[in-house]
């Protein structure tokens, strides 16, 4: 911790206000160039329980959430005493000064300011106060820090368009902040912003709103969903920027959208259109998956396209509904009855939940089947930086239809004969004006000709013509990246742990003098690569957001028996994003036991 | 061509198919079964109505009536879907192409009892589409156990009595927001084609009650679903013809003895009426004629409720005409600036 590396914790009351004060904490980092994230951690309630922000700004561009935390802005009675207990000694606190905290220890630089004394200089209203005092933290924060109090304005200025009142209020608490905070610097010891220009073209996005964009440009015609933290938000994103930017010159929207009356009919709907040749989807969470578990088998066997995100959340049942894991690889990679096995994407980024969206959109209807993108409430409900988006450039794969002219010249067609080698049949559409266009579509055993059968052999020839096709997948779904060569450690991670691995690997070597290398799945079936990176390793730690290492079970269910000694589970389940250094000192103590 | 030729020749619709273009596979259902009539109604109706069959999608879940549309109308794409779930397909298959003529053949099981939630969502949107319920009171599948519109009292062939009071799918579609809902028998040819034929020319939810009996499970003595129990008890509550917009109407009724609905469409739907004061665009009457008919034991049939001109659901999503389905990419991607210009927000 230092010059532009540090983490800073606020910890308020949900529903208190605190998060247009935060982004505009955050927001005025970055405007001072330095690379900065945030991630809310807050309760399953709308208002009165306990609610935590933290914001790290890292020189080093670390993004993962930091274990330690170096500035407390404590404004919450409830929690503020195990808030003051879990610092690190050295750490800073800026508190609500009737809550008194400077008495609990003697090896914190503690800070209590008269918030409600402050606020009052700005306004007598009692309602308002209440939200003020959190800009009041924003201006006392940067006094402490050097945030430039200009980027802070201008940071509430982006935070308020439109709205003079509210932003002449706020700018007003945050100078009376920063005011009282004069001179009391030294207070911050050696955590300090210093401008820098790391984030030049950079935006900040969540990877919810990265999706919903990535759809929109990927072509999606329709979407049914069911609302579900975390993923309401990327279906509310795709809403309001689909109104936007899916208008036609006559008016009318290229897209439908139907809130459905459960995730059951969301992926019944979504089925049903992609029979009918819409490039359709749904988001939802681990509950919602579960309840489309029919659907998905449906789906598979009678292969349709399907594009279903599930942000993860904790569970298993209701779990911790506003919690970040990634606890859904294994329920989605078979989900349903019988032999079923999907694709799934797994973003790492918010440029990946946009690119991700579309090729998601392109791969179900290439390959007729329920594709799932895993997205987690880290990815998706908190903003990261980013490079902008780039403009896909392929054109949409809407697989293989066959239109009316081409039906007059064949005559006719079989649904489910592999014609090209691939495993991939060609469908046609209903509406098709042709005769010999329609077919009959089921989830019950039938032949090439979509006729009804029980014969064993249609039954086995058909199951295993749909094998061949997953798995011929594998190559055209994003393959995994590897970063480092040559070590004889190996790190396989999925998603967001990318980045505290990333973090971690950089520790590892600094204080251990441990090479590593990284190997990001990146979609499952498996890609011949991660085997290889396997074979390529002495050991290879695995690392999960779930309790049973269940990307670990499932290279176990997929790689060659004699690799298997190999992999190392690495699991972390507590429901707040992964720590570079719970990581470093995991591997560390196997690497190196005492 | 010859007269000779002309009289050999099959009949045509108006789009110049033969009711053997209609046709579907050879039906595994029993011999005798209700839903082989009601399959029957189904092609004739769709034929002299001349749509096209492929325009239509028949959509079905699970169950002996979800088997049904493979017997008729073999060049419409069908999705056989899963049990109680066919209303989310439907929707889905209507709002990416909105030109398809959806048909859904559904099971008092199907409706009544797993699919109930999806059933009464559906009716709530009042989606563009003709919505069969082939209702035999019993589960065939699965060799005689009853379904949720098995009236309280009535029996199994095992003697098992039924304590629980019926579903009624009408009355709730009703409620729910369907604006064409009607009850018929799988027995009565001309109400049941009559009533498919206004179905068509319907433009939201028409949901069709067809009592079907089960030849092999429900048809005994002490069923409320049997051929014989529908002899005694159905209540026709009106004569039903159906002038469709193409033809000219040319039976004209006494004024006060017949009610005239103009559809949508242009046709007419002209009901004779056998009950003086039944007007089946009184919503209110027409839930109050059907839980008095609970209370006589009759089977009400006939149109119960009609609202012609209501909102559909597709009226409300502001679509194109070009179906989504096949909508060209540049329709489906927004242009290179348009992304330079919304990221530009989150700079």
């Amino acid at each position: 911790m230092g010059v532009n590396d540090f983490s800073i914790q606020v910890a308020t009351v949900n529903g208190s206000g605190s998060q247009s004060a935060n982004a505009v904490l955050l927001r005025s980092l970055f405007q001072m160039g330095i690379p900065v994230s945030g991630k809310n951690l807050f309760p399953s309630n709308i208002a009165g329980l306990p609610t935590w922000y933290t914001i790290r700004a890292s020189a080093e561009g670390f993004v993962a959430r930091k274990k330690e935390v170096d500035l407390l802005v404590a404004m919450n009675a409830e929690s503020a005493r195990e808030d003051v207990a879990g610092l690190r000694p050295g750490a800073v606190v800026v508190y609500d000064e009737p809550l008194g905290l400077a008495s609990l220890r003697d090896d914190l630089a503690a800070l209590g300011v008269p918030f409600d004394a402050i606020v009052r200089t700005v306004t007598g209203d009692a309602r308002l106060s209440k939200l003020l005092r959190n800009m009041a933290y924003v201006g006392v924060v940067a006094q402490l820090l050097g945030i430039e109090l200009a980027e802070v304005e201008r940071a509430i200025e982006r935070q308020f368009p439109g709205k003079k009142k509210a932003v002449e209020l706020n700018v007003a608490a945050a100078r009376a902040g920063h005011a009282h905070a004069a001179g009391k610097r030294f207070a911050a010891g050696a955590l300090r912003a210093e401008r820098m220009d790391a984030n030049r073209g950079k935006i900040v996005i969540d990877g919810n709103t990265a999706a919903a964009l990535g759809a929109i440009f990927g072509g999606f015609a329709m979407v049914a969903w069911y609302p579900i933290t975390p993923s309401s938000s990327l279906t509310e994103a795709l809403i309001h920027y689909a109104r936007k930017l899916r208008i036609g010159p006559d008016g009318k929207a290229s897209f439908a959208v139907v809130q459905a009356e459960d995730e059951l009919a969301a992926a019944g709907m979504v089925v049903g259109a992609g029979w009918a040749g819409a490039r359709a989807m749904t988001a939802t969470s681990g509950p919602g998956v579960s309840l489309m578990s029919e659907f998905a088998g449906l789906a598979y066997f009678a292969e349709i396209p399907a594009v279903i995100w599930d942000v993860q959340r904790v569970g298993p049942s209701t779990g911790l509904p506003t919690r970040t894991a990634q606890g859904d690889l294994l329920s989605t990679a078979y989900l349903s009855h019988g032999d079923t096995r999907h694709l799934l994407l797994i973003p790492g980024s918010v440029e990946e939940c946009f690119t991700m969206a579309g090729q998601a959109l392109d791969l179900a209807e290439r390959f007729q089947t329920p594709v799932f993108v895993l997205s987690d409430l880290d990815l998706g409900m908190n903003v990261w930086m980013s490079d902008p988006f780039p403009y896909p450039e392929r054109p949409l794969d809407r697989g293989k239809v066959l239109s009316r002219e081409a039906l007059e010249k064949l005559g006719s067609f079989a649904r489910y004969a592999d014609v090209d080698g691939d495993g991939v049949g060609w469908r046609t559409l209903p509406g098709t004006d042709h005769p010999a266009a329609a077919y009959f579509t089921r989830g019950t055993g039938h032949d090439e000709r979509a006729r009804y059968s029980e014969r064993p052999d249609d039954w086995e020839k058909n199951l295993q013509r749909i094998a061949r096709k997953i798995d011929g997948a594998r190559a055209a779904t994003p393959q995994p990246e590897l970063s480092g060569s040559g070590a004889r450690v190996g790190i396989l991670s999925a998603g967001t742990s990318r980045w505290a691995v990333e973090e971690s690997r950089v520790q590892l070597r600094r204080e251990q003098g441990l090479e590593t290398d990284h190997l990001r799945v990146r979609a499952f079936p498996f890609a011949d690569a991660v085997r290889e990176f396997v074979a390529a390793h002495d050991r290879v730690y695995v690392v999960d957001q779930n309790r049973d290492g269940q990307l670990g079970q499932l290279l176990r269910l997929e790689l060659p028996v004699e690799l298997l000694p190999r992999l190392r589970p690495v699991a972390h389940v507590t429901g707040l994003p992964l720590d570079a250094r719970s990581l470093t000192d995991e591997i560390a103590g196997r690497e190196n036991p005492s | 061509m010859s007269e000779a030729a002309r009289a050999a020749a099959p009949r045509t619709n108006r789009l110049g198919l033969a009711l053997a273009d209609y046709k579907g596979a050879k039906t595994t259902l029993c011999a005798g079964c209700g839903h082989n009539a009601i399959s029957e109604r189904v092609l004739d109706a769709f034929f002299e109505m001349g749509i096209a069959p492929e325009r239509v999608a028949k959509l079905s879940g699970i169950g002996c009536s979800s088997k049904s549309p493979a017997y008729f109308m073999g060049r419409s794409h069908a999705f056989n879907a899963v049990h109680g779930r066919m209303p989310s397909v439907a929707t889905g298959a209507v709002l990416a192409n909105r030109r398809l003529l959806a048909l859904g053949v559904s099971g008092d099981g199907d409706t009544a009892s797993i699919g109930l939630g999806q059933f009464g969502h559906l009716m709530r949107r009042n989606l563009p589409m003709i919505y069969l319920v082939e209702d035999n009171g019993v589960y065939g599948l699965t060799k005689g156990q009853f379904s949720a519109t098995a009236d309280a009292g009535s029996t199994l062939k095992t003697g098992v009595v039924n304590e629980l009071p019926a579903i009624d799918t009408c009355a709730l579609a009703i409620q729910l927001g369907a604006s064409f809902v009607g009850r018929s028998f799988s027995g009565d040819k001309k109400q049941l084609s009559a009533m498919l034929k206004a179905a068509v020319a319907h433009r939201g939810t028409a949901m069709l009650d067809v009592i079907s009996p089960c030849v092999t499970f429900n048809d005994h003595q002490g069923s409320t679903k049997s051929y014989g129990y529908m002899k005694d008890h159905d209540e026709p509550l009106h004569e039903i013809s159906f002038v469709p917009s193409f033809e000219e109407i040319d039976v004209e009724y006494a004024a006060g003895a017949s009610v005239d609905v103009r559809m949508h469409d242009g046709s007419h739907l002209r009901l004779r009426k056998l009950e003086e004061d039944y007007d089946p665009r009184d919503k209110a009457r027409a839930l109050s004629r059907i839980a008095e008919s609970h209370g006589r034991g009759e089977v009400l049939t006939g149109v119960l409720w009609v609202d012609p001109d209501a909102p559909t659901f597709l009226d409300l999503l502001e679509l194109p005409e070009e179906p989504l389905a096949t909508l060209p990419a540049e329709r489906l991607r927004p242009p290179r600036e348009a992304l330079a210009a919304v990221l530009e927000e989150f700079r």
